[in-house]
């Protein structure tokens, strides 16, 4: 099996006066250890498509297979579990807790799939030390920059050992300097065999990508 | 910006979350309402306290005689008896009466003038009294006297009127000697009442008293129907016991007395309309607290909108959002309990040092408390858990970072 997903003729319609078509028809298939990225102006469905790909909503039509399972059949708990364990999460606003330290936040990835405390320490120690802020773990984010906090959220999706990175917008609240410490992150991540899967806006991120696809109007091209 | 445009904006504003605005003002709700309860619970109390002390320190007893059963039956209490009581230590006043039987008042009219038009006639109770009636029953004189043993031995026609019976009467002075015609029969009015200090002889203002030698000639209103005794503050109890005997020897069980109560009981019953209060106002508190919690737990859950599309993201169920937040509220609930039940412990201590009491503390209370605390706290995160739980992690994650 060589895809982690495959999305085939998938539709997502928001009910309203008239139907919100967000998603029409979409086909999309990404290999294991690839670096995709997707483009496209706000408004194009990208925050849909992420959601989808996310297992945080379902379509309203055609089949997402993820490692091969048919997902839009799950039963909500079933969905939840996969999300927790195969799926790594980046935001564009980190989204990490504040009151807590740099290694508690990257304890968090796996807290719900069961993994032991003792464990999740051990791989988030290790996961820090790959995004090489292996120095701060007892630090708190507010103390941190945009580029460090964000390579902590990375961390903390890689903990799960995910089987993929589903980044939404990651240096959408960086500057410049911080944006290529982030695109050098993932540059190490994909040449270390990691699924990555951005969706952006922005030009010179996607073209770090093996790969681009554009969505407009909720259809890729 | 005009004031009207601040108000629209104010209300709008409040109207914008209707869960967190009626938990708010349920907790400005309860806490008014604890205030007002407060006071107006205190007060009630503290009159139901006074009242209760007022009955204790009244020291009147009323015995009432039951009606002979044939109608040549010696009288059980006869007119002599009541001088015996009156031999009693503590005993300060005491008056015997006979009555008109319930129902069967008399006919009674201010003049003997005929007018068809008119009703003259009131049906009023009319009493045989002894000469003693105002100082047993604590009764004044609203105007003229009353009769005396002279008017009694002599077996004068003369009358005291009750404050109610004269206005209906239409008697408002008597140094022009009115008469009052009681069934037919004339007496002349030389006094009339003014109010009756004991509260249970209130009939008296509705009555026209009459000395009982002459009430027996006339009316034949029987034998002593009741007998009023005012005693010495703290003999009550002891005449209560007394009386029957002194009055009818042959049979002191048939007597049915009304004594002011037991100052054993009463005491107690003090003790639990103050522990009743206190008892009220603390639960009053704890719904408060509980209010307090609820409302501080869903702004959390509120502000946490991100960190909970965050959990939802890495795979928590709305079942754990949901127990996170109980248990964060139930935690602040046993907390409160805990510090609750020392800080109270704490206090009943320092009280009875300051008073120089034995501080007595429920130690099962005092366990349980934190207990109750969790249990508050628990019951407070319900809404606000159930809010957490129910929101999509879609939505939570565009919500702040």
């Amino acid at each position: 099996m060589t895809y982690v997903l495959e999305l085939i003729a998938v539709n997502r319609v928001f009910p309203a006066d008239p139907p919100v078509t967000a998603l029409a028809g979409v086909d999309l298939r990404v290999r294991r250890g690839e670096y995709l990225a997707i483009v496209g102006p706000s408004g194009s469905g990208k925050s849909t498509l992420l959601n989808v790909l996310g297992l945080l909503d379902v379509p309203s039509s055609g089949n997402y297979l993820f490692e091969g399972a048919e997902t839009t059949t799950m039963a909500d708990r079933r969905r939840t579990e996969l999300r927790g364990s195969r799926i790594g999460f980046v935001f564009q606003s980190f989204h990490l807790l504040m009151y807590r330290s740099v290694l508690e936040n990257v304890m968090l990835g796996g807290l719900y799939t069961g993994v032991p405390a003792a464990v999740r320490r051990t791989r988030a120690v290790a996961a820090l030390d790959r995004v090489g802020l292996g120095h701060r773990h007892r630090f708190l984010p507010s103390r941190l920059s945009g580029g460090e906090r964000q390579r902590v959220a990375i961390a903390r999706a890689l903990v799960g050992d995910p089987a993929l990175l589903l980044c939404d917008e990651p240096t959408g609240n960086l500057d410049g300097a911080n944006t290529a410490s982030v695109l050098d992150l993932f540059d190490d991540l994909r040449a270390a065999g990691a699924t990555l899967l951005v969706i952006t806006h922005d030009a010179t991120v996607a073209e770090r990508a093996d790969r681009r696809v554009r969505i407009t109007d909720g259809r890729i091209s | 910006m005009k004031v009207r445009d601040l108000i629209t904006e104010a209300v709008s504003g409040v109207g914008a979350r209707p869960a967190r605005t009626v938990l708010t003002i349920a907790g400005v709700v309860v806490g008014i309402g604890t205030l007002v309860t407060t006071l107006g619970v205190s007060a009630t109390a503290g009159n139901q306290i006074a009242g209760r002390f007022d009955a204790a320190t009244a020291t009147g007893i009323t015995v009432h005689v039951p009606v002979p059963t044939g109608k040549d039956a010696p009288p059980a209490v006869s007119w002599s008896a009541p001088g015996n009581v009156a031999r009693l230590n503590g005993v300060t006043a005491i008056a015997a009466w006979s009555r008109t039987p319930e129902g069967r008042d008399l006919p009674v009219r201010a003049n003997a003038v005929r007018d068809p038009t008119r009703i003259l006639d009131r049906l009023l109770p009319v009493l045989g009294s002894t000469e003693t009636l105002p100082a047993a029953t604590r009764a004044s004189l609203a105007a003229g006297r009353f009769f005396d043993a002279g008017h009694v031995r002599r077996r004068d026609r003369v009358a005291v009127l009750g404050a109610l019976a004269a206005e209906q009467l239409g008697l408002t002075r008597i140094d022009n000697q009115p008469a009052v015609l009681v069934d037919g029969t004339a007496f002349t009015v030389i006094g009339i009442l003014g109010t009756v200090g004991r509260q249970d002889q209130q009939v008296l203002g509705t009555a026209v008293i009459l000395p009982w030698t002459a009430a027996d000639d006339g009316l034949d209103l029987g034998p002593i129907s009741t007998v009023a005794i005012t005693t010495a503050l703290g003999a009550a109890q002891l005449i209560a016991r007394q009386a029957p005997v002194a009055l009818d020897p042959n049979d002191p069980e048939g007597l049915e007395v009304d004594a002011p109560p037991d100052p054993a009981s009463l005491r107690g019953g003090v003790a639990r309309d103050v522990s009743g209060l206190l008892l009220i106002l603390g639960l009053v508190s704890l719904i408060v607290g509980a209010l307090g919690i609820a409302n501080v737990t869903l702004v959390t859950v509120l502000e946490r909108t991100a960190e909970i599309g965050l959990r939802r993201a890495m795979g928590a169920r709305r079942r754990d959002i949901a127990i996170q937040f109980l248990l964060e509220s139930t935690v602040i609930g046993l907390l409160g309990g805990i510090v609750g039940a020392s800080a109270g412990i704490l206090a009943v201590v320092a009280i009875s040092v300051v008073k120089q009491w034995t501080p007595v503390v429920d130690g099962t209370l005092a366990a349980a408390s934190p207990l109750v605390g969790a249990l508050v706290g628990l019951l407070a995160g319900l809404y606000p858990a159930m809010r957490a739980a129910r929101m999509q992690p879609v939505e939570a994650l565009r919500g702040p970072s």
